[in-house]
């Protein structure tokens, strides 16, 4: 009986013995040697693998820095947008070298095609995908360059910093965005860019995309670009560009003047963040009323309501109090 | 007669509908102006070759085939050109266009207008493939595929059999049954061109059951003509899809992503049989086609023979007009046509059919779980595995959608059609199958 035990005992000790002896040729033969920078930085990284650097993850960005450090004995081109410069201090500091700061960007919504100004004209029922939509048709309001409203970016997004709007059926973005840039690859047309967060988080962006020529443009939508260039004109650090009918603000250029929201005429301009001007302050930030109608427009009012019953038209101005003032 | 023959794997039987199949072919007046797209087939969009302030005439060429897979444009009007602009099409997407003012009704002197049959073919099969290709005639069973491309067979492969379509699937489409009926002379020797230019000894025109009068009527023409036969083939959707014809004509199957002339086969439309009599025997370019308004509550179901460029409107109030409770216009029939998001949208080669679906039909309902009934894999024609190529595509898993063959979706719609938690299968397949031919078409760039 002692004899069975010792047998097995001793059988599987020297299995043992030898796979272990072999196990360590084979390790320090095949020892992969892996500089112990690549750990620390990915430990400095955010680890949210989002993909936003260019990098297929953060080990792989952590392996491109290094690499790119020893070779290039610098960082230039890479950037990790979620962790933003303090995290690219701290990559630095791993690997010794000197960082260049970059002002951190945001993903902002260039269509204002809301339900409200981009009336709509057909229905859409089909999948609940923009690109499906974008390859199908040309949109509820019937502009082609506007957003479907179908929420690709929002389920792109993987920091809860995009979501729907459903009263105006537009994205919007807060401050959770780490300019990733996974709306931008989502959306299919394009409407969804990268640009300065600015100064106090105030910004000057066209929030249009319409190609079109200034009539047919309008035709659709109450606040699209119409290409008449008075911004252009009004600009005096040459940031703003025309092409195809559609002003584009260089944010390398721009100096958040404010001057060319003032003169659009379609309130296609938009800026963020800013306090309320002081002679016109109606003028909320973010939200694009439309221009006041003019004066001259007025006395028309009364004209078209004498058209109705005379009826009619006295319960209205009863109702309203109006003081009628144009029938004069 | 036998047993009918079909294709072998899946097919559905919607309801057939066919309103307007007893309504005669009726002439329609040029509009007042013409919108002419420049895109009318698949593949590249035509080049311009007119200019605003341009004085055209019927039949004149006005714009030129912009690359191998595209076609030539003539006016199917008489007047002058208002603008070349970017037109609205039936997706509601701008794209180059010609727009012409009508005056009169002046026809190029080339075309032959007399009513006449020339039965007499004089030309070599090259001048007739020449006629063909000047003439800009595409495919008129919706897909518009360059015809002439079809007809000149790559190097080392030649056509065995020449097939008509003259099956007509989707439900309600009447143009091809009214053109086999009132024009078959015009059907049949438009045949034999195809046969002469494809160097083929045999054509089979095949036609769905339904049709009855059409299969007896062409039979007795073809009877003394050698080679052409008519085949009634069993009523099921989606038959005049090319592959599914092949298998149900021929009992050939085309291997994936391969053209049908890997098995010696040709299809043809029989509204692109008529136009290539027009073209080669009358010398009448293509700038009319039949089209057919139908609809439920339709006062008054027709066919029209519509000059390319009519809006649709004009076809709508010549039906008298749109019915109160319609919810959709769709361009095509009621499995592969789509909405379209205006009826000021023109005629183009390609619309077999204009169908007004009432709100309750047209409206999708609400989508349930799967259930795993498997009923679209087994009503898919293809044999594919729908609801597997959605979850792939819906997923962005574009590498299993492509193992699993999405690109040999043909889009007929039965999966959608069969399934009943109403899943809106084919929007998502669609979807894959771009995305997929996007994918591999920048693969074979590299």
């Amino acid at each position: 009986m002692d004899n069975i035990i010792i047998i097995a005992v001793a059988a599987l000790g020297g299995l043992g013995l030898v796979a272990a002896v072999v196990l360590y040729f084979i390790a320090s033969k095949f020892k992969v040697i892996e500089d112990p920078k690549i750990d620390e930085v990915e430990e400095a990284l955010p680890a949210a693998n989002c993909g936003g650097c260019g990098s297929p993850g953060c080990r792989a960005f952590a392996e491109a820095t290094v690499v790119s450090a020893k070779e290039k004995k610098s960082l230039d081109g890479l950037f990790c947008p979620v962790g933003g410069n303090d995290v690219m201090q701290i990559v630095g500091s791993i690997l010794n070298l000197e960082v260049t700061t970059q002002a951190p960007l945001i993903a902002v919504i260039r269509c204002n095609g809301s339900h409200a100004n981009t009336p709509a004209k057909v229905k859409y029922e089909g999948a609940s995908s923009c690109a499906f939509a974008h390859a199908l048709f040309a949109g509820e309001g019937g502009c082609q360059y506007s957003c479907l409203s179908e929420g690709d970016c929002v389920d792109a997004c993987d920091f809860d910093a995009i979501h729907m709007n459903p009263e105006t059926g537009l994205p919007v973005v807060n401050d959770k965005c780490t300019a990733c840039g996974a709306c931008v690859e989502a959306c299919p047309r394009d409407i969804i860019e990268l640009r300065k967060k600015g100064p106090k988080d105030r910004r000057i962006f066209v929030s249009c995309i319409n190609q079109e020529k200034g009539g047919p443009a309008k035709k659709n939508c109450a606040v699209a670009c119409i290409g008449c260039s008075k911004c252009e004109k009004e600009c005096k650090f040459d940031a703003i560009t025309i092409t195809n009918f559609l002003a584009y603000i260089d944010f390398e250029k721009c100096t958040l003047c404010r001057k060319c929201v003032e003169v659009c005429p379609t309130n296609a301009i938009h800026e963020i963040n800013f306090k309320p001007r002081k002679p016109r302050p109606e003028k909320a930030p973010g939200a694009v009323p439309r221009k006041p109608v003019p004066k001259v427009a007025q006395p028309d009012k009364p004209v078209t309501m004498e058209t109705e019953t005379e009826t009619a038209v006295a319960e209205k101005v009863e109702k309203k109090e109006s003081p009628d003032n144009g029938k004069a | 007669m036998g047993i009918l023959k079909t294709f072998a794997l899946g097919g559905v039987h919607p309801e057939e509908n066919k309103l307007s199949a007893n309504a005669a072919i009726e002439t329609l007046p040029p509009p007042k102006q013409a919108i002419v797209p420049l895109g009318q087939n698949l593949g590249a969009p035509s080049k311009p070759l007119v200019k605003k302030g341009d004085k055209v005439k019927v039949g004149q060429l006005i714009a030129e085939a912009g690359g191998f897979i595209s076609t030539n444009i003539h006016s199917p009007v008489s007047g002058t050109v208002l603008k070349i602009d970017n037109v609205i099409d039936g997706t509601g997407f701008k794209r180059p266009g010609v727009v012409i003012n009508v005056e009169g009704d002046e026809w190029d002197e080339g075309i032959d207008r007399s009513d006449e049959i020339v039965s007499d073919i004089s030309l070599n099969p090259q001048e007739i493939v020449d006629r063909i290709k000047q003439a800009g005639l595409v495919g008129m069973g919706g897909a518009t595929f360059p015809t002439y491309v079809k007809l000149m067979p790559p190097p080392g492969k030649t056509a065995e059999y020449l097939i008509i379509n003259g099956v007509e699937c989707e439900p309600y489409l009447t143009s091809d049954h009214r053109l086999m009926l009132e024009k078959s002379q015009e059907v049949i020797i438009g045949t034999r061109l195809l046969m002469k230019a494809l160097k083929v000894e045999k054509a089979i025109i095949g036609i769905e059951n339904n049709k009855q009068d059409a299969i007896n009527h062409l039979s007795q023409l073809t009877k003394s003509i050698d080679g052409i036969t008519v085949m009634a083939l069993k009523v099921k959707y989606p038959q005049g899809g090319e592959k599914q014809l092949i298998k149900a004509a021929v009992n050939r199957e085309v291997p994936s992503g391969k053209l049908p002339i890997e098995v010696g086969c040709v299809v043809q439309n029989v509204g692109t049989a008529f136009s290539v009599y027009e073209a080669v025997q009358k010398n009448k370019p293509l700038f009319e086609r039949v089209v057919s308004v139908t609809g439920k509550d339709i006062k008054k179901p027709s066919n029209f023979m519509a000059r390319v460029g009519t809006p649709i409107q004009q076809l709508l109030d010549a039906a008298e007009g749109v019915p109160e409770n319609t919810g959709k216009i769709i361009g095509g029939g009621p499995m592969m046509g789509k909405a379209i998001t205006s009826p000021e949208v023109p005629v183009v080669k390609g619309t077999s059919g204009i169908l007004l679906m009432k709100k309750e039909e047209s409206s999708r309902k609400t989508t349930g779980p799967c259930i795993r009934c498997s009923r679209c894999s087994t009503v898919c024609p293809m044999g594919l595995e729908p609801y597997l190529l959605t979850k792939a595509s819906k997923l962005g898993k574009y590498d299993i959608a492509e193992k699993e063959m999405i690109m040999d979706c043909i889009e007929c719609g039965s999966c959608q059609f069969t399934c009943p938690a109403s899943i809106p299968l084919l929007d998502f397949l669609r979807l894959g199958k771009g995305k997929v031919g996007h994918i591999m078409r920048n693969r074979n760039k590299k």
